[in-house]
């Protein structure tokens, strides 16, 4: 019994120093984007005393976030629209179709798992080129979509050979076609897989650089991964300001984590807990 | 009997109820099979075709054959920038392992008793996983800063000034702080991976060895850890692939030349370099280069991947 007393203690003491090893580069990040840059340097740790909102003015102003933020969300939206749609079709034919083809089909797209996009960029950098969508978002979707379908398939498939077959029987011995069974009955069911795939997606293509880095040069197209780069770059030694872009890109996802933090688990370890 | 003629008549033909469904299957996958095919399959393996040709700019034209994989192995202007990012990614992939995925199991196995709190601590660990890599990496570039970041102060204040040392400014310390730092933000997937897995253990098979006076000790490692073995499998593969190519940490941190000193270069900010960016100061891409580079990672990864589907192949195996 004692020994069991112990053992909570312990276990307390020890989460708790990671916790703080957690949240206080977070608390300071967020504290110090309101402080002028003194105050920063003199008493990093404490409540701001001269509260400012320079560094936010200073941020939207050179950088234009409202422009960053927009095309972050376009490109995230249609990117997740299309890789459900895309996904969800795929997987109900691959979990339902009895036949080789299907098979192959299966794995070939979870190898996709294994296999980073990214060492195909020269080429895909080509590809959007002869395309003519270099410089715009519209560039980003596509790929993305490419990047989301493994997963998308995966867990899917998973989810729909788990739905039990005597409700498809009877759907097609009431005369119902496959298209019909897919969209009246496997779609609404499978919202919580949907869910999953939609967060694990979301967080990918929100916060991917790479992709903008290398496709996006003018401002119009700028993502907001690719706006705190540059502005971080120029604001190297103003930290109101740095911290106040790192806050900017930060704290959107921070609070939906806060909110849905159960579901953001389950999405972001989704395929490896089942595999 | 008029039901067994109809259906026989609707069997003939391209357009019988046979054809018919493989053709609607077939309607289902294309979407996605176009995409994963234009967007992934085609691109990833049009780059081991180009990584036999030289050129400059978006047209390598001139088929050289192994020439860009011998000058990448023996050149002097290649050699030692090449061996030194497989080095490197090995280091920081080892220090992901080693760090990340003990912290994982520690605190997977501290939360997966039952105590007040714990979905706290949970929520709390898997938070860094959802900022972007790339604010992670300049909020502790800044909180690592030598004159006025977070971490030398707290030694400063602390008394231990000889320990206040500029972390990545040293071409022996930049590259493990920054596998750290890559290990703080990541060390909740593999601790929410083993939870679940530490959760599928019956708890009267713990009582048990609780009443027949094992310690905790005993049991994590005689009980849990061999149960564990196959979700230590997966993680470790996922800690590799998503390790190899590693690229936005460092580009954050150190720079996409891999600063001080080419210290910190990675396979992936290597191959954005050369085939991407263009090496300084030229700033013309060398995309046959770049494709070979990227050639070498991906056999690499299979490689790895081939090795854990052998091992865990073996270990089912074993226990049927």
């Amino acid at each position: 019994m004692r020994r069991q007393k112990l053992n909570q203690v312990l276990t307390y003491i020890l989460l708790t120093i990671w916790s703080v090893i957690v949240l206080f580069p977070l608390w300071t990040l967020i504290i110090n984007s309101f402080k002028p840059q003194k105050e920063i340097f003199k008493d990093p740790f404490g409540f701001p005393k001269d509260f400012t909102f320079d560094g936010y003015i200073a941020a939207w102003k050179t950088g234009r976030f409202d422009l960053y933020f927009t095309n972050s969300l376009i490109v995230t939206v249609l990117s997740l629209t299309f890789i459900l749609l895309v996904g969800s079709m795929a997987a109900y034919a691959l979990a339902k179709w009895k036949s080789p083809v299907a098979n192959f089909l299966y794995v070939f797209f979870i190898a996709g798992l294994m296999i980073p996009i990214r060492l195909g960029t020269i080429d895909l950098v080509r590809l959007i080129k002869a395309l003519n969508l270099q410089d715009t978002i519209w560039s980003l979707i596509p790929v993305y979509v490419a990047m989301g379908i493994p997963i998308a398939t995966f867990v899917l498939t998973a989810f729909i050979k788990e739905l039990p077959g005597e409700m498809f029987d009877a759907a097609k011995v009431d005369g119902a076609s496959e298209w019909q069974i897919y969209s009246r009955i496997v779609l609404p069911l499978m919202r919580p897989a949907l869910a999953t795939v939609a967060i694990f997606n979301m967080i990918k293509i929100w916060n991917d650089f790479w992709f903008p880095l290398v496709f996006i040069r003018s401002e119009e197209s700028r993502t907001v991964a690719l706006g705190v780069s540059l502005l971080f770059g120029q604001y190297r030694t103003d930290w109101t300001r740095a911290l106040a872009v790192l806050s900017l890109a930060a704290v959107p996802l921070l609070i939906l984590y806060v909110l849905l933090a159960r579901e953001f688990i389950k999405g972001l370890t989704a395929g490896a807990v089942k595999g | 009997m008029s039901q067994t003629m109809s259906s026989a008549k609707r069997r003939e033909g391209l357009f019988s109820n046979e054809n018919r469904r493989k053709i609607t299957w077939v309607l289902f996958l294309l979407p996605a099979l176009l995409i994963y095919l234009t967007f992934m399959a085609v691109p990833l393996f049009d780059s081991l075709r180009l990584s036999l040709y030289q050129g400059e700019g978006y047209t390598p034209t001139t088929f050289v054959g192994f020439q860009n994989y011998i000058d990448l192995f023996t050149n002097q202007l290649w050699r030692g920038k090449f061996f030194g990012a497989v080095r490197h990614t090995f280091i920081f992939f080892a220090i992901h392992m080693v760090v990340q995925n003990s912290l994982g199991l520690l605190f997977a196995n501290l939360l997966s008793s039952d105590f007040k709190g714990r979905n706290f601590f949970r929520t709390i660990i898997f938070t860094p996983a959802t900022l972007s890599v790339l604010v992670t990496g300049f909020l502790w570039t800044l909180i690592l800063n030598p004159n006025w970041g977070a971490v030398n102060k707290i030694l400063v204040a602390m008394d231990l000034r000889q320990w206040a040392l500029p972390w990545l400014g040293r071409e022996n310390l930049a590259l493990p702080i920054i596998s750290l730092v890559s290990s703080w933000q990541w060390v909740g997937m593999p601790t929410v991976m083993f939870l679940a897995g530490l959760m599928g253990i019956s708890d009267e098979l713990l009582e048990a060895a609780r009443i027949d006076g094992a310690s905790e000790w005993d049991i994590f490692w005689r009980i849990k850890f061999p149960l564990l073995k196959p979700i230590i499998g997966i993680v470790s593969i996922l800690t590799f692939v998503d390790n190899f190519n590693a690229f936005d940490v460092i580009y954050a941190m150190a720079g996409a030349r891999g600063e001080p000193s080419y210290s910190t270069d990675l396979l992936a900010t290597l191959f954005y370099r050369t085939g991407i960016a263009g090496e300084h100061p030229v700033g013309i891409p060398n995309m046959g280069m770049g494709a070979a580079i990227a050639t070498v990672t991906f056999l690499i990864l299979m490689a790895g991947v081939l090795f854990w589907l052998y091992l865990s192949r073996r270990q089912l195996a074993e226990e049927a």
